[in-house]
């Protein structure tokens, strides 16, 4: 078939492109560099921790990193006050903070392109009704509503995580709908409706390809929110609780101690803020090699 | 003595894929009250050369020349400060985007007043006095009313006037006008083709006269220089050039004027066009 | 502009509406029975328990009690905390000045090093200094600004002893019918040192929550900047014969600021989200803080006030910043 040979050549030209101008960007090469390993050490953290990430070592109380004194070489960055070792709860805690971004985004995307795709396409109130509730939405500060909602439904990792979906959710709606207006009566969509493609069709397969572009660049900055945000909600005592090494959660937990054990504060928002980075880097970097407008210069 | 003249000029920007040379090898002389046109399609360097020789290019821009001098000045020693005493003063320039190249923040007053205090330091009074005479010489009706307007409620002939008000204002020696009526509506493009004449008669200042518009090269000019891809073609009086051009790319070029076209369709001027003849220029 | 600010208005009406309704929704749907909580420890009789129910209202439709609530809200009753017994409004407004000192200083510190910043980052692009300063906004837009709180009480207040690590002023300092900001409060009543223990107070929170809306602001002014000056009427200026201060500083400067100052409207919002962490961290006695423990004591009349109340802050705010906006752009002043 020359014409599905022909859409792949052109795929893959596109791809190639891309990945021309995401690489000629050193800061994006590095933040997928980190994200990669982060990636890594999620899925193999059962391997690379030298201990359980909950298991109490009741003679080492915040021991102090291994390098200072009194320091143990059995923990390599310390323990923390009911003597868990900080290094293995680090590890664990890249699981939550990378399926935190995953499902966030997954129900944020998944729930903004619907409403945004129903919205750009049947207009009228329907419209209307979609993006006032969005604009009430994004009329709260977002963790400020997100809060509120996990004090709803209760404390709890999944809880924060929904909420912070919902928060995030109407940046998608708005860009799929933008995206929809503005394609919705270019002549190839015009010519699949003639060709009588079906309406859920012509949404799903011709415009939203079209617009995957602005919504990934919004998908990885969503991404580093929802950990961002979700690490707040953590360090409020709303998000993952006790003893699941969530990093927001771990650096609640060692707010009293900020005095006196420097390390248990230190590193869990070292970690949060080396993932959020990372996240950000590669997110500036697609936006600089997804943008036609920025290609130029 | 010559008001501008250019030995030489080599122009080349630093892309990804290598350096790329959007002027090669220019030579020009322009005098007093004479009329200079510049003839070449879109991306020929027509615009980037008078902007090198303006010193408006960005730093990436590499300009090199054996002569640049303006009225026996050399214009690629000078110090930046000393360049900007000529440029807007005795130099000045005309874009083809009118309403785009003035400041929308901006009253168009305050942009031409910018330049009375900048060059000739006169006090505010003066200044608005100056700037309503500039305003009527250039024929913009209520000019007083007009000063206090920002670009965005004038039209684009009316911001055009504004731009050559601007760059009227200090009496200049040469003015060089960049596509001046390209943008504009064909009604339009006449008038303010009569106004830059009659200026240009009126003050005998010299003109440079960028453009692609055959047309407008047999209504102003004296002499034309004709433009492709970076390298100078053909530099003849206007006459000469109308009677006997002696390029292939210049016949291409007039033969594809409207008054030239046969049955239905409007030539072009690859139609006229031998690649190979272009490969080897005169030069 | 008149028709733009209505336009604006009647926008934003729509959007206030459903905002009541998210209040009001919201604190109905929080787990636990009102009464119940308000009866506390001791517990309560059936018979009793109706009687407050009727006395509060809570028996009749939904509808009802919603529409109840808006006519409240019209002469000013936000509720009673169930806390305090006081009226949610006057507990709010006890405590926003606290939160509008620490947000104002924030802003201006984002602003006055936000901007310069994108800007030098702008002229001087790929230099060693757009490289370095972009860096560190970057950082500053991925920091968690919780354990940023944490790491400088440890360093300025721990190691260093310079500045003190919770409150807005000394407790040896009182000040009676204040404005209930310390900064103007200290500064009239004369009272040695009174200034300067409120300053110190202020300068790490007011860091913290600088610290994302001055990246954003720094980055935004960069990028504006840059489109700015490759417009037509900055080589204009330049044709003019223009220094290279007058065409930065006065013609770029002018259009890039307007994409900014929407871009700093819109941290506001983000820095009531900030407020609520940094005063958790600080102790700071805002509405932040007054937030997070309202919703930790269950004190539904506060959440679903303090939520309507920031909001409308939120709202009001931004409808100045759009009035600036049209002021700053001309195309808007004049159409």
């Amino acid at each position: 078939m020359t014409t599905s040979s022909d859409t792949q050549s052109e795929r893959g030209r596109a791809l190639r492109e891309f990945w021309f101008y995401f690489s000629e960007n050193r800061g994006a090469v590095i933040g997928l560099g980190i994200f990669v390993l982060l990636l890594l050490t999620a899925v193999f953290a059962p391997l690379l921790a030298p201990h359980d990430p909950i298991q109490q070592y009741r003679d080492f109380l915040l021991t102090p990193p291994s390098w200072q004194e009194g320091g143990s070489s059995q923990f390599l960055l310390g323990t923390d006050a009911v003597g868990r070792d900080l290094l293995s709860r680090l590890i664990f805690g890249a699981r939550q903070s990378l399926i935190i971004g995953a499902v966030v985004v997954t129900i944020a995307v998944t729930g903004g392109i619907i409403l945004g795709l129903v919205s750009g396409f049947f207009g009228g109130w329907v419209d209307t009704v979609i993006m006032r509730v969005m604009d009430v939405i994004l009329a709260f500060p977002s963790l400020l509503l997100a809060l509120v909602m996990v004090a709803i439904l209760g404390p709890g990792l999944m809880n924060a995580m929904i909420a912070i979906a919902i928060v995030l959710q109407p940046h998608f709606a708005r860009l799929t709908r933008a995206a929809v207006m503005a394609e919705k009566e270019r002549e190839y969509v015009m010519a699949a409706r003639v060709a009588g493609a079906g309406r859920i069709r012509l949404m799903v397969r011709t415009i939203l390809p079209n617009c995957l572009a602005p919504l990934i660049v919004q998908g990885t900055l969503s991404f580093s929110s929802a950990v961002l945000d979700a690490a707040a909600l953590g360090f409020l005592g709303m998000g993952a609780q006790p003893p699941l090494p969530e990093w927001g959660t771990m650096l609640a937990e060692a707010r009293e101690f900020i005095l006196s054990a420097w390390w248990v504060v230190t590193f869990p928002g070292l970690a949060i803020l080396i993932t959020v980075l990372a996240i950000n880097l590669v997110g500036d970097g697609l936006r600089d090699a997804l943008d036609p407008k920025l290609k130029r210069s | 003595m010559a008001l501008l003249e250019i030995r030489n000029l080599n122009v080349s920007f630093d892309t990804s894929s290598g350096p790329f040379h959007a002027v090669k090898g220019l030579d020009l002389t322009v005098h007093e009250r004479e009329v200079l046109a510049i003839v070449g399609e879109s991306g020929s360097g027509k615009s980037v050369s008078m902007l090198a020789a303006m010193g408006l290019l960005p730093k990436s821009a590499k300009v090199t020349a054996d002569v640049l001098q303006f009225q026996g000045r050399d214009l690629l020693t000078m110090s930046d400060k000393e360049r900007r005493s000529i440029v807007g003063r005795e130099i000045s320039m005309i874009f083809q985007e009118p309403i785009a190249s003035l400041n929308p923040c901006f009253t168009v007053g305050y942009q031409i007043e910018e330049v009375l205090r900048a060059h000739l330091g006169l006090g505010r009074n003066e200044r608005r006095k100056r700037a309503i005479e500039l305003f009527s010489a250039v024929g913009i009706p209520d000019p007083e009313k007009r000063l206090s307007s920002y670009p965005h409620q004038m039209s684009g002939g009316q911001c055009q006037r504004v731009m050559i008000a601007i760059a009227i204002a200090c009496k200049p020696r040469l003015l060089i006008a960049d596509e001046p009526t390209t943008a504009l509506d064909v009604t339009i493009q006449k008038q303010i083709l009569d106004l830059l004449m009659t200026l240009q008669e009126d003050t005998g200042m010299g003109m440079i006269m960028i453009t692609h518009d055959m047309g407008v090269v047999a209504e102003t000019a004296d002499r034309v220089i004709v433009k492709y891809k970076g390298r100078m073609m053909e530099q003849a009086d206007v006459l000469t050039l109308f009677e006997a051009p002696s390029h292939p790319y210049t016949k291409a070029l007039l033969s594809a004027l409207p008054e030239h076209a046969t049955g239905d369709r409007l030539s072009t001027v690859s139609d006229f066009l031998d690649p190979a003849t272009l490969q080897e220029g005169p030069l | 502009m008149i028709r733009f600010l209505l336009g604006k208005l009647a926008y934003l009406i729509p959007t206030f509406i459903g905002i009541t309704i998210v209040a009001f929704g919201f604190v109905r749907l929080l787990p636990g029975d009102p009464v119940l909580l308000m009866a506390g420890e001791r517990g309560i009789s059936p018979e009793r328990h109706a009687q407050l129910s009727a006395q509060l209202g809570f028996d009749r439709p939904l509808v009802v009690q919603y529409l109840d609530f808006i006519g409240g809200l019209f002469q000013g009753d936000f509720g009673t905390s169930l806390a305090t017994r006081r009226p949610v409004l006057g507990e709010f407004l006890t405590l926003f000045p606290a939160t509008v000192e620490l947000s104002v200083c924030a802003i201006i510190l984002a602003t006055l090093i936000g901007i310069p910043l994108g800007i030098f980052a702008a002229i001087k692009r790929g230099s060693a200094f757009d490289q370095v300063s972009m860096g560190a906004a970057l950082v500053g837009y991925s920091m968690p600004i919780f354990w940023w709180g944490l790491l400088l009480i440890i360093l300025f207040s721990g190691i260093l002893g310079w500045t003190p690590v919770s409150g807005r002023i000394d407790l040896l300092y009182f000040f009676r019918n204040g404005t209930g900001f310390m900064l103007i409060d200290s500064l009239m009543s004369g009272q040695k040192g009174a200034f300067t223990s409120a300053v110190s107070h202020l300068i790490l929170p007011s860091i913290v929550l600088a610290t994302i809306p001055m990246a954003v602001i720094a980055r935004q002014s960069r990028s504006a900047m840059l489109e700015v000056l490759s417009e037509d009427y900055v080589r204009t200026a330049r044709a003019k014969g223009m220094s290279a201060w007058r065409v930065v500083g006065v013609h770029a400067l002018r259009n890039a600021m307007i994409p900014v100052i929407t871009t700093i409207g819109l941290q506001i919002g983000v820095m009531m989200a900030g407020a609520i962490l940094t005063e958790t961290i600080f102790s700071w006695p805002g509405v932040g803080k007054w937030m997070i423990d309202s919703i930790s004591r269950r004190d539904y009349p506060s959440v679903q006030g303090g939520l309507l109340l920031i909001a409308a802050v939120v709202m009001i705010v931004n409808l100045i910043v759009d009035l600036l906006y049209g002021i700053i752009n001309p195309r808007i002043r004049h159409s």
